[in-house]
């Protein structure tokens, strides 16, 4: 039964699996109220790969994703998500937000907020069941935290915090994740942890997009990385683009703490 | 004490006041999670007072105190005023506080306006409308109450079958969206709803310390589970609670508005929650600090 | 003393002090903790009155202070509990207060000269009627006394504080760092906010002071971005709305302070809709007015990108927008001199154009 499922699963999968780009942005500008925050940004993301976005604080990495999800109105240009926009390719998304965006006082459990990653799929009304309970029981057990599966989540670690968001964004099962800081304020070992997640859903041909603050194992843990600052800086493979010169137009002056360069 | 409980079996016009105020209770506590869990409780205040001058606009039009119209008025301001509250903090460099504030004085006042122009004088105790300032249980008649479970039982259906995406929309809107929740009409139909728990208490409580009714049963079932499901029953529970003490207390003597009685049994209960909540009540986490104390010690030796 | 005379310069005595608080909760955004002490301040009253006896202005002044006061406190001790939000807090202490007012004016409704009528709308109607008489010397209406001395307590703390409230207000963080105590300013501003209220609520009652508070600040907020001009205004707004609602109320014979109080809302609504600066209207023109200037300057810069030279179409086919809308900003882009079109269909970046876009590039970062 179990067996027939999952075989079921990856011929969808591969059916649904278009050649296009999994991510294309063409002449993003976005503005809240009068100010610019993006503009211009054009770059693509191809398959199965690891994408860092970098840049400073305010640079809007964010504001990029929540563009690409249509959460935002673009003042002008667009993104396309596997050829598509994004409403007709959303179930192919898995989404990872800033940890700081929700309250996590919330009255529910781990395992819980791991099953909203499965309400996009079960769509209006029903309500998530033992099958539900099962795929989100798994995914924890994939980030390696299982045994809080009914702890509130206040009473969890910022790292474990964020282990939470990546179950869920494992629980949508997705072609393309977009993760937003999924690495801050987390110890070595979770970042450990979180890198080889990483590593693993590209071994499965899936595209990870991460906005990452540490500057330092950009050249370790990625292939690409998309350097921002309002303007596109630069964007393209981690050894040809992620250099001093551009890094400091990012981020004005001298970045010192860019490790090994 | 023993006799006020035995009326509530007997005593018709008393039941049916404990009735309504039970109704009121569970549908405020109930939706007061939602309220409270999304920081929107001070928002169930203002639309509170913003139901005054639609209580009157009504009354005004149809000249009749038919509750139903009465409260279909009150619903339409509530809603304006919801709209202008959303309409100022998104398009003006105006912040949230200041826009409730605005909105809950300004109504406020022209209810008043209203009140005294109706009235005739500078008097608005005439009109008869000004019972919705405070609340007048014992006004409650049969009508009232099927009128008051009518909507309530609505509200509550509303909640039972949409919980998923509420509970989703209050925890991180932002994902919602990303999977094709509509979140901008989630959030217009739980904002209605709340209007709704609103509207029906306002003629118990009135429009003052209605936003009580949404936020002290909340804030004190909060403090005995950690799911929300759990959360939205006990907290409904506490609201029929202090509805039903509220309105009993209130019948015993004369002159006891009922609002304000209703309103200081929920801070009881809150306060009672907060020492011994089976979760967060400072009794049982003292304890539990003691005991992991005294197991980490035992741990080290 | 004409009535009409007592009756407006009651009003301009708590418009005043209430628009330069007001102002200051308003830009620290604690509106909402004005509106919890506007109504905690009741209880305080009544035990006053249970005190003293007779409405003795000093008793209950000190007793609402204290009550404005233990609302903040008891605000910030909820919240600090972990347990309940801030919002929530403020909701439970307010209206439990407020109900322990209501319920000790009804039950000893007797004892205390104070109804529900004056708690909601206050009795400015009534201020003319009510002089201090001190030994039999009648020395003016009451409430010129009371509210006197609440707007030079309000004003004396503003003026005296002045640069203190400002650091404090725009920058907890150097507010801290020069020595001031944020928590100490906080107190000192709930102390004013309570003695205020109080001071007012005998004339429009505990709940429409809030518009008085709220209403007239959050108008200059709409109209200005200097905090002495925004204290100003407020106290324009706020004395246009006492006045207008004043002579309103005798026309229709209804509320005076709820008429006031409508007036200061109806004087929001005008700046929210016409203010030059923060209005509606001109945020409508300006947003419009953006995106002309966006799609213009878009253009600069991609045709930059495509090369000196590029043509209509490759332009169109780049930036994916539809013809109209490229045909459009070329010709507000050559009305102001940033390209040139040597041929049909071509276009090339004048030297005037490349300063433009890099202007605009480098006014983002
Ligand atoms: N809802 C909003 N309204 C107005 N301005 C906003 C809004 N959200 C973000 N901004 C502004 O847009 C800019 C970009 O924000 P964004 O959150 O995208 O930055 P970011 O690169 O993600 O920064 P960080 O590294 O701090 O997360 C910032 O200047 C921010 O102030
Ligand atoms: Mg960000």
């Amino acid at each position: 039964m179990r067996q027939v499922e999952m075989e079921e699963r990856k011929n969808r999968k591969l059916e649904a699996l278009p050649d296009e780009t999994p991510l294309e942005v063409s002449g993003l500008t976005v503005a809240y109220r009068d100010k610019p925050v993006l503009w211009d940004v054009s770059f693509e993301v191809p398959d199965g790969e690891l994408v860092a976005i970098v840049g400073p604080n305010g640079a809007g990495k964010t504001t990029l994703l929540k563009a690409v999800m249509g959460m935002i109105e673009p003042a002008a240009g667009r993104a396309l998500v596997y050829g598509k926009p994004f409403e007709k390719a959303r179930h192919l998304v898995g989404y990872v937000p800033q940890r700081g965006s929700v309250d996590w006082d919330f009255p529910t459990s781990a395992l819980d907020i791991v099953q909203m990653g499965l309400y996009g799929k079960l769509g209006w009304f029903r309500r998530p069941g033992r099958k539900e309970r099962e795929t989100a029981m798994e995914c924890l057990e994939k980030v390696g935290i299982a045994s809080f599966a009914d702890r509130q989540i206040s009473q969890l670690s910022g790292g474990q915090q964020q282990r939470v968001f990546l179950a869920r964004a494992l629980a949508q099962d997705a072609n393309l994740y977009l993760t937003d800081e999924p690495f801050a304020a987390v110890d070595y070992k979770t970042e450990r942890a979180i890198v080889e997640l990483l590593r693993e859903l590209k071994s499965q041909g899936k595209t990870v997009i991460v906005v990452h603050h540490d500057l330092g194992t950009v050249p370790e843990y990625f292939d690409r990385v998309v350097i921002l600052n309002k303007n596109l800086v630069a964007e393209g493979p981690v050894e040809k683009v992620f250099n001093k010169e551009n890094l400091s137009e990012a981020y004005g002056g001298n970045v010192s703490y860019l490790a090994g360069s | 004490m023993l006799e006020l409980v035995a009326a509530l079996f007997t005593d018709y016009t008393l039941r049916n006041v404990a009735l309504g105020c039970a109704v009121l209770g569970v549908v405020s506590g109930a939706l007061g999670c939602f309220a409270v869990l999304r920081r929107q409780g001070l928002l169930g205040d203002a639309l509170a007072h913003a139901t005054l001058p639609g209580v009157c606009v009504a009354f005004l039009l149809s000249g009749t105190r038919a509750p139903f119209v009465l409260l279909l008025g009150a619903a339409l301001t509530a809603s304006l005023g919801a709209l202008l509250i959303i309409a100022v903090v998104n398009t003006t460099r105006i912040k949230y506080d200041a826009a409730l504030g605005i909105v809950l004085s300004v109504f406020f006042g022209a209810g008043t306006v209203l009140l005294t122009y109706i009235a005739g004088s500078g008097n608005s105790g005439q009109s008869g409308l000004d019972r919705f300032i405070f609340g007048q249980a014992a006004t409650i008649v049969r009508g009232d109450v099927v009128t008051m479970g009518i909507l309530a039982a609505a509200a509550l259906l509303v909640v039972f079958v949409l919980f998923k995406e509420f509970k989703i929309l209050s925890f991180d809107p932002e994902f919602a969206a990303s999977m094709g929740f509509p979140v901008g009409k989630l959030n217009v139909l739980l904002t209605a709803l709340i209007v709704v728990a609103i509207v029906i208490g306002i003629q118990t409580v009135g429009v003052i310390l209605m936003a009580a009714m949404l936020i002290t049963p909340a804030a004190a079932a909060r403090q005995w589970t950690d799911k929300l499901s759990g959360m939205v029953f006990i907290s409904g529970f506490f609201g029929a609670l202090s509805g039903v003490s509220g309105a009993m207390v209130s019948a015993s003597g004369s002159n006891l508005p009922t609002g304000p009685i209703i309103v200081l049994s929920a801070t009881g209960i809150f306060l009672l929650s907060l020492v011994f909540g089976a979760r967060h009540g400072f009794l049982w986490s003292r304890m539990r600090e003691r005991r992991n104390r005294r197991a980490a010690l035992g741990g080290s030796t | 003393m004409s009535a009409d005379f007592i009756v407006i310069t009651t009003a301009i005595l708590v418009v005043v002090p209430c628009a330069l608080l007001g102002t200051l909760l308003v830009l620290r955004q604690m509106a909402m903790i004005g509106d919890a002490i506007s109504h905690a301040v009741l209880p305080g009253i009544v035990f006053a009155f249970f005190i003293s006896e007779s409405l003795g202005a000093l008793t209950s002044l000190v007793g609402a202070a204290v009550f404005g006061l233990l609302c903040a406190l008891l605000i910030e001790a909820l919240k600090n509990t972990g347990r309940v939000k801030e919002d929530s807090s403020i909701g439970i202490v307010f209206t439990a207060l407020f109900a322990l007012g209501v319920f000790l004016i009804s039950r000893f409704a007797g004892s205390v000269h104070l109804d529900l009528q004056h708690v909601l709308y206050g009795e400015i109607a009534f201020s003319p009627l009510n002089s201090l008489i001190i030994g039999g010397v009648n020395l003016g209406p009451m409430s010129f006394w009371t509210l006197g001395i609440v707007t030079v307590v309000a004003v004396s703390f503003v003026l005296l504080f002045y640069k203190e409230l400002k650091i404090a207000t725009f920058d907890a963080g150097l507010a801290a760092a020069v020595g001031l105590s944020p928590v100490l300013v906080h107190y000192l501003l709930m102390g004013a906010v309570s003695i205020t209220v109080v001071g007012a609520f005998d004339s429009v009652g505990a709940i429409l002071v809030v518009a008085f508070l709220i209403a007239p600040a959050a108008t200059a907020y709409l109209l200005t971005e200097q905090l002495w001009r925004m204290m100003a205004l407020a106290v324009g707004a706020g004395t246009l709305s006492a006045v207008s609602g004043y002579f309103l109320a005798a026309l229709f014979d209804v509320s005076i302070s709820g008429m006031m109080a409508t007036m200061t809302g109806v004087l929001f609504l005008l700046a929210l809709l016409f203010s030059p600066s923060h209005g509606l209207a001109a945020a409508f023109l300006r947003r419009s007015e953006n995106r002309r200037v966006f799609s213009r300057d878009l253009l600069l810069s991609r045709i930059g990108t495509l090369g000196e030279k590029t043509t209509e179409e490759t332009l169109a086919r780049s930036l994916g927008w539809e013809e109209g809308k490229v045909s459009r900003s070329l010709e507000d882009a050559l009305r102001e001199g940033f390209i040139v079109r040597p041929s049909s269909g071509e276009v090339a970046v004048t030297r005037k154009g490349c300063d433009a876009a890099r202007e605009r590039t480098e006014s983002l970062a």
